[in-house]
């Protein structure tokens, strides 16, 4: 647990950076500190590792007062990601990672071997372990800054807006990655983005703050987006919140209605009622949707002819997905697969409404 | 011209080749002689300008302070080097006059090592300070001590800088240790003041070519330290494609050994 206890931080000229913050990041679970610019949500971060001495007021670290100890000792205990990665260009991928260890004086060797166990775990190929930092994309290089935080398996992690600077879709990867990693690892982590849909996606709880450094609002993100306290929060937390919210409620057993399906290579279904026919391979993953229409008679069904804006709802996901297969599906039947990828059927945006519905409004 | 340049080069080939001049007599130092004596002069100066220097350099990049001690050191660039020396020789030779040549070489000393201390001065600390900021944050976010991160990371990501600095005081020291010989004493600059006195243009220009051959191989050396001693991960020499198969069999067997 880490607890903020009254933490000011204020600068000569009477900037304020932190004013009074009181907030507890609980045990093994991830804290997300979200915020405009100048909310004082990054200080707020490193004064937990004392990169930034608090002018009045503390920072505990379980019962342990922060300033209690010299900043170095403390720092080797708490794991630190930042935005950059912040890589050390004059060493290799492994030694990197090993950096912790080492300080702390652990046997190179065995340092070296945790150090590429961690590399797989945090999904590199053990090949990197020889390089350096500038061989490696950003994704990559984050990903090594993610194993060096880890490294002496501290208890605390800090994490610096570890993603922005990634490209969405490697950032999506990324994100996936660490809360699986987390799962497993349970660590307690304070984590600062300006991102609000990062902040939902990653908090267990999230903390909104304002400029000037002071708490807006700390919640789970499904009752900050269902109940912002003011206006302020309402507003960054932003558009489509209704929509958005659906992503936490479970859409349970989606009742489905079987689709007919035509498998790639066969050729085109005769005598159909529907305009479209959903596609798939053969081991039944849905590929697209194809417009019986546009198609010359007794032609195979090829790939080029297929309508791919379809997205996919899992059964047993969230009523977001589902309602966005039905939206984005130009038959308007929502495709509905199984874990493995397989089509279970399709439904329709009117079904999916009615559970809404029968649910009440997302709270 | 032509017959009377190529009668000059080969004046300079047989000047240089003639062995009588390589050796020395009682009365004479030949080349080799000189050439440890100018080697000598330049080696003293530069170790007392990086004690005095990197230390210092790495110092102001670390903490930021002081940097106008590099601004005054670049300054000092501009003192006429021979006008110093002479003015020095006048301070100084008198206290030590029929003992030693140390009245001499003290003066060639000091105008030599302030020659060298502001490239090594001013690239150790622009060296230190241009570690990326990120770099230096995540440094002392793992926990390392300021010591730490100078040794440990700042340290070895200014070497390039460090070694670009000391190799330009090197080639400066060389070619400017000639001005030993304007106050009697030896080293390669013998040749060019004696040459030019006696109007015996081969061995002045033979001078000049030594130690122009010195300050070329001196460079070659510090050039071939910096390649083993400077990261692979900084100089961009690890190649961006690398086979990966081969390293990753490298690595497999090393971890085999080790766990083993």
């Amino acid at each position: 647990m880490i607890r903020f206890d009254h933490a000011t931080k204020s600068y000569p000229g009477g900037t304020v950076a932190v004013d009074d913050l009181q907030l507890e990041a609980p045990t093994g679970q991830i804290t997300v500190l979200v915020g405009p610019s100048g909310c004082g949500k990054t200080t707020s971060l490193r004064m937990i590792n004392r990169m930034i001495e608090p002018t009045s007021g503390k920072v505990w670290l379980d019962d342990t007062d922060t300033a209690s100890m010299p900043a170095h000792e403390l720092r080797r205990q708490i794991g630190y990601v930042i935005q950059h990665a912040g890589l050390f260009p004059h060493r290799t991928i492994v030694d990197n990672v090993a950096t912790v260890p080492f300080l702390l004086g652990t046997d190179k060797k065995q340092a070296r071997a945790r150090s590429m166990e961690l590399l797989e775990r945090v999904g590199l190929d053990p090949a990197f372990a020889k390089r350096y930092p500038a061989q490696l994309s950003g994704g990559q290089q984050q990903r090594v800054g993610v194993a060096r935080a880890l490294a002496a398996d501290p208890p605390v992690m800090l994490m610096d807006e570890p993603f922005s600077a990634v490209d969405p879709v490697v950032r999506d990867q990324l994100q996936d990655e660490f809360l699986r990693l987390q799962s497993d690892l349970g660590k307690t982590i304070v984590f600062v983005t300006h991102d609000i849909d990062e902040a939902i996606k990653l908090g267990d709880q999230v903390a909104v703050l304002r400029v000037g450094g002071t708490l807006a609002q700390l919640a789970t993100p499904r009752e900050l987006l269902s109940r912002p306290v003011d206006a302020f929060v309402a507003g960054f937390v932003g558009r489509d919140r209704g929509y958005r919210a659906l992503g936490f409620t479970q859409s349970g057993s989606l009742r489905t209605h079987e689709e007919p399906t035509v498998t790639l290579g066969d050729p085109l279904p005769s005598g159909s009622d529907r305009d479209w026919v959903l596609v798939v391979d053969a081991a039944g993953a849905p590929q697209g949707w194809l417009h019986l229409g546009d198609q010359p008679r007794g032609a195979v069904v090829e790939d080029r002819m297929l309508y791919r804006g379809g997205t996919l709802a899992t059964q047993g996901g969230t009523l977001r997905a589902a309602l966005d297969a039905c939206l984005s599906s130009p038959s308007g039947r929502g495709v509905v697969v199984d874990e493995a990828g397989r089509l279970i059927g399709t439904v329709t945006a009117r079904e999916v409404l009615d559970l809404i519905e029968s649910q009440g409004t997302p709270s | 011209m032509a017959p009377g340049g190529a009668l000059v080069i080969g004046d300079v080939v047989g000047w240089l080749t003639d062995p009588a001049h390589w050796q020395s007599t009682p009365f004479d130092t030949g080349i080799l002689g000189q050439l440890g004596a100018h080697v000598w002069f330049c080696l003293i100066a530069l170790v007392i300008a990086l004690v005095i220097s990197l230390p210092l350099g790495l110092w102001i990049g670390h903490t930021g302070k002081a940097t106008w001690l590099v601004t005054v050191a670049n300054a000092v660039r501009a003192l006429p080097t021979v006008g110093v020396l002479v003015l020095l020789v006048v301070i100084i030779a008198p206290n030590f006059y029929g003992r030693t040549n140390a009245g001499y070489l003290i003066p060639t000393e000091i105008v030599l090592v302030l020659l060298a201390v502001p490239p090594i001065l001013s690239n150790a600390y622009a060296g230190v300070q241009n570690v990326s900021p990120a770099v230096r944050d995540a440094a002392f976010g793992m926990g390392m001590t300021g010591p730490q991160v100078l040794l440990r990371v700042e340290l070895p990501n200014a070497l390039p800088l460090i070694f670009s600095g000391f190799r330009s005081a090197t080639l400066q020291v060389i070619a400017t240790a000639t001005i030993a010989s304007y106050v009697t004493l030896g080293g390669l600059g013998r040749f060019i003041y004696d040459g030019l006195a006696q109007q015996d243009y081969p061995q002045m220009i033979s001078g000049g070519l030594l130690v122009a051959a010195l300050a070329l191989a001196a460079d070659l050396l510090l050039a071939l330290a910096q390649r083993y001693t400077v990261s692979r991960g900084i100089t961009g020499r690890a190649g961006r494609q690398a086979g990966s198969d081969s390293r990753v069999a490298v690595l497999n067997e090393e971890l085999a050994s080790e766990t083993a």
